[in-house]
């Protein structure tokens, strides 16, 4: 976008304090060339029209209406955060996960540093799915750990699998050999494991004469194929005594979910019944359909690596059954029926467009289009242009950001809220941010700002012996404090210069009664600090000298 | 230089505030983020990592270049320079040129594909790795003569080769182009 479009801003919103997304939390930590890209992604926000917001979410700290009502353009890239279920008895004992949690586990996502999935009670588990998630999640419970402790992996994983018992790992699949959903990349490294006893029926390789069809169509599926059967008839035909093992398990499905008889609400197995293949009409490819033989794999720990799947936010056109917001080359769709009308302005881009699959690669094209998209937009005028509806993009972000964070410093999310400074006026958590909307925009705040901008330059002038006019507010955040702590960024000029020229300032200046009596006050000894210079910061000299007012700041 | 007024608001900026906000101490939890991955220009890599045998025959030979035409998406074609050793990959981005590295040569990804317009000039590089055809069998766009960037060092024997980039085989294939078979 900032390539296509040389007036173009951009702002970078994610939920998390850090970017990068899967490549951080899902491409596995001794993957690190595949992580090189970040590299690249680093340099995006270093565009003098580019920032990066962390901590941010959109659906809870923004809303995607409010978004749209700040920027000409929203695209959403948020991934795919949760996870398709199986729909099948016993999914929640304990001791079963999503293999999207103990990738984000070993990688350290804030959001499941405390899994801690039980890898001590049981030597066996059980993957669900044959992917190349399922493969990463199999290598990581299967590498020598040694050789992973020089990898970033989350310092609480590398504990963890230090200790683990897991010895045997069973990766089922509902089709064959020939159908594998894995790369040669990932297979090629899971069986070069050191000292890891492979096994893969050998019946299972029997090709029918529509898989040898398939193969002839797909080099990948072909290569895969061959890696596996090589490996079935390589290495010994038992394992030796404590060998790690990875058992290929072909053409079974998961039934249900074995709950423990000794240890209850805990995973003992997994019942899979036997399958065959069948052409599916139409479709061209062939479908897994049970035979109704059934047999138990036993095993402490089950994770499911049956797929990603996006979740929806609110005001978001959302197809729920194919997991992804329903689009025309990256446009999102009003509605999945009518595939003309379109939501102005909003376009989708990654898994959240395309569904949970494809490599970083994949999204670099799907970006590509989703960005021809806009700029056929632009070109044919269909979007709104900053001449005939300006809109206030990063400053308006930021302004509801700080609105929002003044509301939620004191209440949690269902809370009704007291007023400040009033006492008995309630207002809802929703209201509460409305009504600090219009705060933001008023004139009485920007009274109060002009007022405290003064005091800045006098207590500036007092100070450093000079003669400063303040001229202008330019703008402000706060930061609640009982009371409040602005940091002002103002105009002044000095008194008696001839040119006039107007020089800018920054200052961080209280303003406000301390209100909690039992909190110490760690800022000021006085009680009314109702305008209350605290720093002020000249800009022009800033980079230079640290004036001996700015304390800490250089 | 970095805002850590947000760290306390809830958010981290990383930049493009500089002006009109009064920072104090630098260095928030973010701001690390994207100073740790320091960043290297493409080229120091690639060129001790992927620098052939072939440049140590003498001096002459080092010093020799090739020249190497890519096609690009829109057909367009740029002839350059391109001395013994270096990857195509490299001597793309010193050119200009607009091909992907993303994983900067180091056989992680496929974005750096290139397509040998012309089997002879295919058929004289070495085979690919199976670590490259690894990476192939993901790229966009796949012919019989394709090739990382990363993975073509330049050799006198190349010398006149041309090489699209994957998006013109898009166009190619309008135009009735077909790939050579083996
Ligand atoms: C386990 C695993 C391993 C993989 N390994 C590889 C590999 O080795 N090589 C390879 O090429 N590809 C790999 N991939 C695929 C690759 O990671 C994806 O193709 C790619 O990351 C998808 O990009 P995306 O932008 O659509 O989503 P993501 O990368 O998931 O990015 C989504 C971003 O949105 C943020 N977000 C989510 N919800 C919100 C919200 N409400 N508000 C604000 N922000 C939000 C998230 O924090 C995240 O940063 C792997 C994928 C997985 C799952």
């Amino acid at each position: 976008m900032l390539k296509a479009h040389q007036g173009a801003e951009v702002d970078i919103i994610d939920r998390l304090p850090t970017p990068f997304g899967l490549v951080r939390s899902g491409v596995a930590p001794d993957h690190p060339e595949t992580k090189i890209v970040t590299n690249q992604f680093s340099r995006v926000p270093q565009n003098e029209r580019c920032s990066f917001f962390g901590n941010v979410s959109i659906g809870s700290s923004v809303s995607l209406s409010e978004l749209r009502e700040m920027y000409h353009v929203v695209v959403l890239a948020y991934g795919a955060e949760s996870d398709r279920i199986l729909g099948i008895p016993g999914e929640d004992l304990a001791g079963t996960h999503s293999a999207r949690e103990f990738v984000w586990w070993y990688n350290g996502h804030p959001d499941c540093r405390n899994l801690a999935p039980d890898l001590k009670s049981t030597d066996t588990a059980v993957i669900l799915g044959q992917g190349n998630v399922a493969l990463d999640v199999a290598r990581i419970l299967l590498r020598p750990t040694m050789e992973l402790a020089t990898t970033d992996i989350s310092s609480h994983a590398l504990g963890a699998l230090e200790e683990s018992r897991i010895r045997k790992v069973y990766l089922v699949g509902r089709r064959g050999p020939v159908q594998a959903a894995c790369t040669a990349k990932e297979l090629r490294e899971v069986l070069g494991i050191k000292d890891l006893y492979i096994h893969i029926q050998e019946a299972d390789l029997l090709k029918t004469p529509t898989d040898e069809e398939e193969l002839k169509n797909s080099r990948i599926q072909r290569r895969v194929y061959e890696l596996l059967s090589k490996a079935a008839v390589s290495g010994h035909s038992h394992p030796s005594s404590g060998q790690r093992e990875l058992h290929f398990v072909f053409f079974r499905k998961p039934d249900r979910f074995i709950d423990s008889d000794d240890r209850s609400g805990h995973i003992a197995g997994v019942r899979v019944e036997k399958t065959m293949l069948k052409e599916s009409a139409g479709a061209g490819k062939q479908i897994a359909v049970g035979t109704g033989q059934f047999e138990d794999l036993e095993c402490g720990l089950v994770l499911k690596s049956i797929g990603y799947k996006s979740i929806p936010v609110d005001g978001l056109p959302f197809d729920h059954h194919k997991g992804i917001v329903p689009n025309a080359r990256g446009r999102v769709l009003s509605n999945t029926s009518d595939l003309t009308q379109l939501e102005e302005g909003l376009y989708v881009c990654g898994w959240l467009k395309r569904g949970p699959t494809g490599i970083i690669a994949t999204n670099l094209y799907c970006a590509e289009e989703t960005i021809a998209s806009i700029n056929e937009d632009i070109e044919k005028g269909v979007l709104a242009s900053t001449s005939n509806m300006p809109k206030p993009g990063r400053e308006g972000l930021l302004q509801l950001l700080e609105t929002i964070h003044r509301t939620e410093n004191y209440c949690s999310k269902d809370e009704r809220i007291v007023l400040f400074g009033d006492g008995h006026h309630e207002m809802t958590r929703k209201e509460h941010i409305q009504y600090l909307k219009q705060w933001m925009t008023s004139e009485e705040r920007l009274k109060n700002l002009n007022k405290l901008s003064d005091l800045a330059v006098k207590h500036y002038n007092e100070k450093s012996n000079s003669k400063y006019e303040f001229v202008k507010f330019v703008k402000a955040t706060v930061l609640p404090h009982r009371g409040f702590l602005y940091h002002i960024t103002f105009e002044a000029k000095e008194k008696d210069a001839v040119d006039g020229q107007s020089i800018t300032f920054q200052a961080k200046v209280y303003d406000g009664r301390k209100l909690w009596d039992t909190e110490p006050d760690r800022f000021l000894d006085s009680d009314d600090r109702s305008g209350h210079v605290a720093d002020v910061l000249f800009e022009k000299t800033m980079l230079k000298v640290t004036p001996t007012l700015c304390g800490k700041a250089n | 230089m970095f805002i850590t007024k947000f760290s306390r608001l809830g958010a981290h900026v990383i930049k493009g505030l500089r002006r009109g906000q009064l920072t104090s101490t630098p260095g928030t939890a973010y701001s690390s983020v994207f100073n740790n991955h320091s960043l290297q220009p493409l080229k120091h890599q690639f060129f001790s990592a992927t620098a052939g045998d072939k440049s140590q025959e003498g001096e002459d030979e080092a010093n020799k270049k090739i020249s190497v035409t890519f096609v690009d998406k829109d057909g367009e074609e740029k002839q350059i320079k391109v001395p013994i050793g270096m990857s195509m990959l490299e001597a793309a981005h010193e050119n200009d040129i607009e091909l992907e590295g993303a994983c900067e040569g180091s056989l992680a990804c496929s974005t750096c594909h290139v397509i040998v317009m012309d089997m002879e000039y295919y058929n004289k590089l070495e085979d690919p790795t199976d670590e490259e055809n690894d990476m192939l069998d993901l790229a966009f766009g796949l012919t019989d003569t394709s090739r990382l960037g990363c993975q073509v060092i330049a050799k006198p024997e190349l010398d006149g080769i041309h090489l699209a980039l994957p998006a013109a085989t898009r166009n190619f294939a309008v135009d009735g182009y077909k790939p050579k078979p083996h």
